[in-house]
């Protein structure tokens, strides 16, 4: 038997440092530990603070997931007042919340996840020189497809939010940014723009074809025919069997996303043991036995956030977030898991979660919000009210949940005298590639890399179960 | 033809946010503009295939001098803490301090660019007594000196050029690469914080769209309201420099057009206002913070004499999220 200790750093394309720890046996992973390698104190900076400054901070704790930090800060300021957001405020909230996600979402797929297909280690496969003059970093074909179209879809922070990152137009009453009719029709004409690269690039069919694939069968028999980069993707896929690479525990969380004036477009909820259960948000708990941090397993209400640098056998500046004490795994996947999405349900029930479910998962929501998009954006009443001023109380306790492209968001507050006390956030990434936890248990990184096969010891398959997750190493640990 | 730039980008304290406003960049496109300005990118931790020992390759041939460095990014604060021993980022895969690695490419690099306030200052991470022991390249907030010193010069005898902002425009890095790589930027180029004046000749203000509410002082009273947010909701757009509302973001963006307050981000020590962010401090009933260049008693009897003169329209539209009164026609003029 072989045996090797390697470690991959700095990971790049993830959004931040990370640091992978690799013990190998026999060109197969035995074991992993994902390593967060930056402390900047988001959680140390705010108490003291107006409670209202937490707008401001706190979504520069992430430039990708920013409207989402300032979507779950003004949930939590909306329900520390007890009061609610207008309807045209809920409907901007959405449509910039959408914008974030779908963007993170393409940047994720061809500009994070792809490039590792055009590796020189892949030369050879019958994909492969089509792969890399499409996808190679940077200078590949797609980069110059993808990036004006990003950047005009972005158009919509322009017009609804300012800019991003980094608003201050989603507030606890509403948005700050009121839409004339004139700028509704904007709105419009850019989603559709969207729409149009979406099905010219990404799926070569129509967005509503796609969401209607409503299992394995109509999937293969959409694939036979027609161009796009999900095609050549669920190629490659197959090919490299990444529908039986990188399964974790199989428990998926989300919070539910796009709550707008008329409820949510995906519910809130734990898939475990093949069925969906209620969230329950006092079943979240942070164990730091693993982390540089002091102290010992809190729910976020009374967390703690103190670095202990020398604390033996920690490996990494990342809290392990548990529910019900058990690791789950959050992003579009769960997201989708727990809304009964047909497709990803399938695919889950025949192989467990993988690289291609994730992927998968994440195109299947460009696909599915777009349509959604158009509706909000005609919901829109441009002469009703926009946003409620709030009155805060100067003492209380409140959770604001959103969910970021790459999953499950909470920010837990605490306001005394109308100042921040507390205030904790668990970011998705904090889920998905928390270390072990009091009990040894690895979190769901850690547990997809384990008895992943390296042939000759080449970890380009390691690259593509990082990357699938979409990990966001800044939210991480913050 | 002449030589490519050689482009190093590294990212420490901070939410990677420059980079992400950066890939806004349109007409050209991010990757025709590097082209463009002769760069050619060597490593850069979001965009590149590069990972694990292949950057690490890249870092060790730059720092050993085997590789050109050109111009040197670095988006995100120098970590110090704790302590000062560098130990909040330890670059992931070398076990040494990003701040170890950040002194000596520095003094190998022609150009050093501080992408974004987090890098120039500290910025955002200095909020609440600075935990994590945050500074900027060459100045810690407001004070010359920070990671490299008040006498660093890098290769082409310039000090760090500050493109701040929380996030950076992405006109504001790239206008600066492309002078760069045209040999057209110099010391005089830069403003007294060292900031490219490309963007900083001018102030937030310049080209607000609330301009008449501002010439009436016609104030917004809370958010949404289409008045101009100086008088209550803590903007400071009159004292920022930076030409967001010129230049816009995202097609047709600005803080102000988004509905909120200017907090300043491009200027040192923003994070710490003093005060809420988006309220006004004021004294006596007038704002403490007055435009750039201003008197206060100038500022006083115009403001008395512009509020006296606010026609009827500007101040109800001041406070109303929609235009409740519009612009008088004059019957017969067509």
């Amino acid at each position: 038997m072989t045996r090797e200790r390697r470690i991959v750093g700095p990971f790049n394309r993830v959004e931040g440092d990370l640091e992978v720890r690799l013990d190998i046996e026999d060109e197969r992973i035995a074991a992993a530990s994902i390593s967060a390698s930056l402390y900047r104190g988001f959680e140390a900076m705010l108490p003291g603070r107006p409670s209202e400054d937490a707008l401001t901070i706190v979504p520069r704790i992430c430039g990708i997931c920013s409207v989402s930090q300032s979507i779950a800060a003004a949930a939590a300021l909306r329900n520390l007042a007890g009061a609610a957001a207008t309807r045209n405020g809920l409907l901007a909230e959405c449509l910039v919340g959408a914008c974030e996600n779908l963007a993170d979402h393409l940047t994720h797929f061809y500009l994070f996840f792809m490039p590792d297909f055009a590796r020189p280690a892949y030369a050879g496969r019958p994909w492969y020189d089509e792969a890399a003059a499409r996808f190679r970093a940077v200078e590949g074909t797609a980069a110059r497809d993808v990036l004006p179209a990003r950047a005009a879809f972005m158009h919509l922070m322009g017009l609804m939010a300012g800019k991003w990152p980094h608003t201050l137009s989603l507030r606890p009453g509403g948005s700050a940014r009121p839409l004339a009719a004139g700028d509704v029709l904007q709105l419009v004409g850019l989603v559709r723009d969207f729409r149009r690269f979406l099905e010219q690039h990404l799926f070569g069919d129509r967005l509503e074809a796609v969401t209607g694939l409503a299992g394995l069968d109509d999937l293969a028999r959409w694939r036979r025919a027609g161009g796009g980069d999900l095609r050549r993707f669920l190629a490659i896929a197959d090919d490299l069997g990444l529908d039986r690479a990188g399964r974790a525990g199989d428990r998926f969380l989300s919070y539910g996303a796009y709550a707008g004036p008329d409820g949510r477009l995906w519910p809130a909820g734990v898939w475990r043991d093949g069925r969906v259960a209620g969230l329950d948000v006092e079943a979240v708990s942070e164990d730091v036995s693993h982390a540089w941090l002091e102290g010992g397993t809190l729910p976020p209400l009374l967390g703690r956030t103190v670095p202990d640098p020398d604390k033996p056998g920690a490996y990494t500046w990342c809290k392990a977030p548990r529910y019900r004490g058990e690791v789950v795994e959050t992003g579009a996947l769960a997201r989708q898991m727990v809304a009964g999405q047909p497709l990803v349900r399938a695919l889950v029930a025949e192989r467990g979660g993988s690289v291609t479910a994730r992927v998968l998962a994440r195109l299947l929501e460009l696909a599915a919000v777009v349509p959604v998009m158009e509706d909000w954006a005609r919901a829109i009443e441009p002469g009703a009210p926009w946003c409620d001023a709030l009155a805060l109380p100067d003492d209380g306790e409140a959770v604001g949940l959103a969910e970021a492209a790459r999953g499950s968001l909470g920010h837990w507050l605490v306001v005394r005298q109308g100042r921040i006390a507390r205030y904790q956030v668990v970011a998705p990434t904090t889920w998905n590639f928390s270390p072990r936890d009091g009990a040894g248990t690895p979190g769901a990184l850690e547990q997809a890399l384990a008895g992943l096969a390296v042939p000759g010891g080449d970890l380009t398959p390691v690259q593509h179960v990082v990357r699938s997750f979409d990990p966001c190493m800044a939210c991480t640990v913050h | 033809m002449a030589e490519p730039l050689n482009l190093l980008w590294l990212q420490s304290g901070g939410c990677g946010g420059c980079t992400l406003s950066l890939l806004n960049a349109e007409q050209p496109n991010l990757v025709d503009r590097l082209a463009d300005a002769g760069i050619r990118l060597l490593w850069h931790p979001s965009l590149s295939e590069a990972s694990g020992d292949e950057a690490l390759a890249v870092l060790a041939a730059c720092a050993e001098g085997r590789e050109r460095l050109d111009i040197l990014c670095l988006e995100g604060s120098p970590m110090t803490g704790p302590h000062g021993s560098g130990r909040f980022h330890i670059l992931a895969g070398t076990g040494r301090p990003m701040i170890h690695w950040l002194r000596e490419l520095a003094g190998r690099a022609r150009h050093v660019v501080a992408v974004g306030s987090c890098a120039a200052w500290g910025g955002i991470n200095a909020v609440g007594g600075n935990p994590g022991g945050a500074t900027g390249l060459q100045y810690d907030g407001e004070t010359p000196g920070g990671l490299l010193g008040r006498d660093f010069r890098a290769g082409a005898g310039l000090p760090v050029i500050n493109v701040a902002g929380c996030p950076i425009h992405p006109g504001w890095l790239l206008d600066t690469l492309l002078g760069i790589g045209l040999g057209r930027f110099g010391m005089d180029q830069l403003d007294a914080y060292r900031r490219p004046r490309l963007y900083t000749d001018h102030l937030v203000h310049h080209g607000c769209p609330r301009n008449e509410y501002y010439e009436f002082k016609a104030s917004a009273g809370k958010a949404s309201d289409q008045g101009c947010l100086m008088e209550n909701l803590g903007c400071k757009g009159t004292q920022a420099h930076a030409d967001c509302n010129m230049r816009l973001w995202n097609g047709s963006g600005s803080c102000l057009r988004g509905g909120y307050a200017c907090i300043r981000c491009t200027e040192p020590g923003f994070e710490a206002p003093g005060h809420a962010f988006e309220q006004t401090p004021k004294l006596a009933g007038i704002p403490v913070g007055l435009p750039v260049d201003m008197p206060r008693a100038w500022f006083v009897a115009l403001a008395a004499l512009s509020k006296s003169a606010t026609p009827k329209r500007v101040r109800d539209n001041a406070v109303s999220d929609h235009i409740v009164v519009p612009p008088a026609s004059k019957a017969g003029a067509k």
